[in-house]
């Protein structure tokens, strides 16, 4: 190391360059539509309408969030949301971690079948229509359990849990077992306790995609104001602008009101605060689950 | 993937059969309760809709049922090929997915390793916490910030005119040429730091005596890029192109739902699009159901073609 820093050649330097140009690059283009939304989303409407704000508002106001706030849409999309946030999320969690428990533990009879069961689904699914007709005969649609029970295992989170069981020494489940636990107590004292981090990975992972979840609100949910979620009134907010959409969605809203462009940044700084203000601090845990992942059945 | 031999090593010391005996079973009771509660659960919701594939072949009607409708044999897959429309969703679809999963695969992998190449902790750090923050963005948000910068007043329009490139501000979602670059540009912006991750995460595994060797050979920073570093990552890129060639026609819903618009129908329509447009909106279940098995279909012939090919190469592969 000590020796690259004293004698950096022409090709070295030419490189760096390049390199802090193209971070540099990186990070303008990441940020600066966000920022951009938070600088128009804090500016005053009808001023905002003459164009030029980057990533300072000219005219400050915060009626935009008071706007958004009045929508009695979006606070009932709010609260479903954070519902189906955490329901989902801890259903998922012990869902996954019983299954990957199970299917990990080296005595249990239908080890490999009940493994193949669910890797299979990871790349055969019935597709929209048939999963639609199923809920619907469930009585699945117009409910909240809708959000919650149809994703509640995940192939592919099961099997991060389990690569992580993997790494779990033998030898602590069999001590357990000889001072007369049962599974369960293995499970619940032992095992899960030791399994945080990557039971961390999997909340973060199911919950960001509860909370960003708007497609099964629209398919399923539509009739039903008071179970409409964050994201899809947030849509609806926005379709109404770009009417000239394909959408079904657009179409419907096109006739109503549209909202100033400052009104729609500051209900989109809203719905994405909170994930972007969590995700930082929970980096190790995603890049460990992204891992585990990688490591093919 | 040095994991992956690490755990077959390990299925390979378990090999002491445990024997299928009525003392066994009683052992495991708990375990067996659960997994069959579990195993209902598999059947009802990622099984049964499989079932629902026999609607594809019937006049089918909700009254009826798929036990009542009466069988129409594959009149509902002829009408799908002969209908235009369709066959124009499947080039979309492919041909985006194609697009997508190529932009996404090296800008990921370029990222990778440049940000491998920065040395400064701290800075690398936050560039790299910087680059996760659009996968955490729903396309809701995304497709509304692309909208933004490509509107008449947004960004792009105004540097192009700034610098002389375009004369007036064009609607870039009114021309059909933009449209597939859009979209392939909307995944880059969204995933390249994520997908990164895993690339990181590999050439951090590789042995930093190999670069040794290769410094002391006289290799160069791009030798060494090419000789130690793209060959260290080759297995992952091997597995998560597998994964992915078998999701390419997964992928054509959200954005191209967000961001197309009537005057460029003919270019964003894609298959799931055209599914929910017939089968939920016209209420057509039969049609909606073929066009979605067809899909399916063709996703799976895909990754066992990947698959069956990288066995033929020697590479890894998904099984």
């Amino acid at each position: 190391m000590n020796q690259k820093k004293k004698k950096l050649s022409t090709g070295d330097k030419v490189f760096y360059v390049f390199l802090a140009i193209f971070m540099i690059l990186f990070v303008i283009i990441t940020l600066y539509p966000v920022l951009n939304t938070l600088a128009l989303s804090f500016n005053d409407g009808t001023d905002a309408l003459r164009g030029g704000i980057y990533l300072w508002p000219r005219k400050w106001s915060i009626k935009n969030y008071i706007s958004v706030f009045e929508r009695d849409s979006l606070k009932v999309g709010a609260y479903i949301t954070v519902f189906r946030t955490i329901i989902g999320t801890l259903l998922a969690l012990v869902a996954n971690a019983v299954l990957a428990f199970i299917i990990s533990r080296k005595r249990f009879l239908f080890k490999k079948s009940l493994s193949l069961f669910w890797v299979i689904t990871m790349y055969v699914n019935g597709g929209m229509i048939p999963t639609f007709v199923l809920y619907k005969n469930l009585g699945l649609t117009n409910s909240f359990l809708v959000y919650v029970i149809p994703g509640m295992f995940s192939a592919f989170n099961m099997l991060v849990i389990r690569t992580f069981m993997h790494g779990i020494p033998e030898s602590l489940e069999e001590s357990a077992q000889l001072d007369g636990a049962g599974y369960t107590t293995v499970f619940v004292k032992i095992i899960s306790p030791l399994c945080k981090p990557v039971y961390a990975t999997i909340a973060l992972f199911v919950a960001v995609y509860q909370w960003n979840s708007w497609f099964d609100a629209m398919l399923y949910n539509r009739m039903k104001a008071n179970l409409t979620t964050l994201q899809y009134e947030l849509m609806k907010l926005l379709a109404a602008v770009t009417n000239k959409s394909s959408s079904l969605e657009a179409m419907k809203n096109s006739a109503g009101s549209v909202q100033p462009a400052t009104v729609r940044a500051a209900a989109t700084i809203i719905t994405m605060a909170p994930i972007i203000c969590i995700y930082p601090f929970l980096q190790r845990y995603f890049v460990t689950g992204l891992t585990l992942g990688g490591v093919k059945e | 993937m040095s994991l992956r031999s690490k755990s077959k090593s390990k299925a390979n010391q378990d090999i002491q059969k445990v024997q299928f005996t009525w003392k066994e079973v009683k052992r495991q009771k708990v375990l067996l309760i659960w997994s069959f509660f579990i195993f209902i659960y598999g059947v009802i919701f990622c099984y049964l809709p499989l079932a629902g594939w026999l609607m594809a072949f019937q006049n089918y009607t909700p009254k009826k049922g798929i036990f009542g409708s009466p069988f129409c044999g594959l009149d509902k897959f002829k009408y799908l090929f002969d209908d235009p429309t369709f066959v124009r969703t499947i080039r979309n679809t492919l041909a985006m997915g194609v697009i997508n999963l190529v932009a996404t695969f090296i800008t990921a992998i370029v990222f990778a390793i440049l940000l491998n190449e920065v040395k400064a902790k701290k800075s690398k750090k936050v560039i790299q916490t910087i680059s996760y923050l659009p996968h955490f963005l729903s396309w809701i948000i995304v497709t509304n910030i692309i909208h933004q910068a490509l509107s008449h007043t947004g960004i792009v329009n105004e540097l192009l005119v700034n610098f002389g490139i375009l004369d007036a501000p064009i609607d870039f979602f009114a021309h059909p040429k933009y449209f597939w670059p859009i979209v392939a540009f909307a995944n880059v912006w969204k995933e390249t730091g994520w997908n990164a991750i895993i690339y990181l995460a590999a050439i951090t595994s590789i042995d930093p005596n190999l670069y040794e060797a290769a410094a002391i050979d006289g290799a160069g920073r791009w030798a060494k890029i090419k000789n130690v570093t793209l060959p260290g990552i080759r297995p992952t890129i091997i597995i998560l192109l597998l994964v992915n060639v078998g999701n390419v026609l997964n992928a054509g819903f959200e954005i191209q739902y967000l961001l197309g618009n009537g005057q460029i129908l003919k270019v964003s329509q894609t298959i799931d699009i055209w599914v929910l447009k017939w089968g939920i909106g016209q209420g057509d279940y039969a049609l909606g159901t073929a066009a979605g098995m067809f899909r399916s279909l063709v996703s799976i012939v895909l990754v066992v073609i990947a698959n069956e090919f990288a066995k033929r190469n020697g590479e890894e592969r998904l099984f």
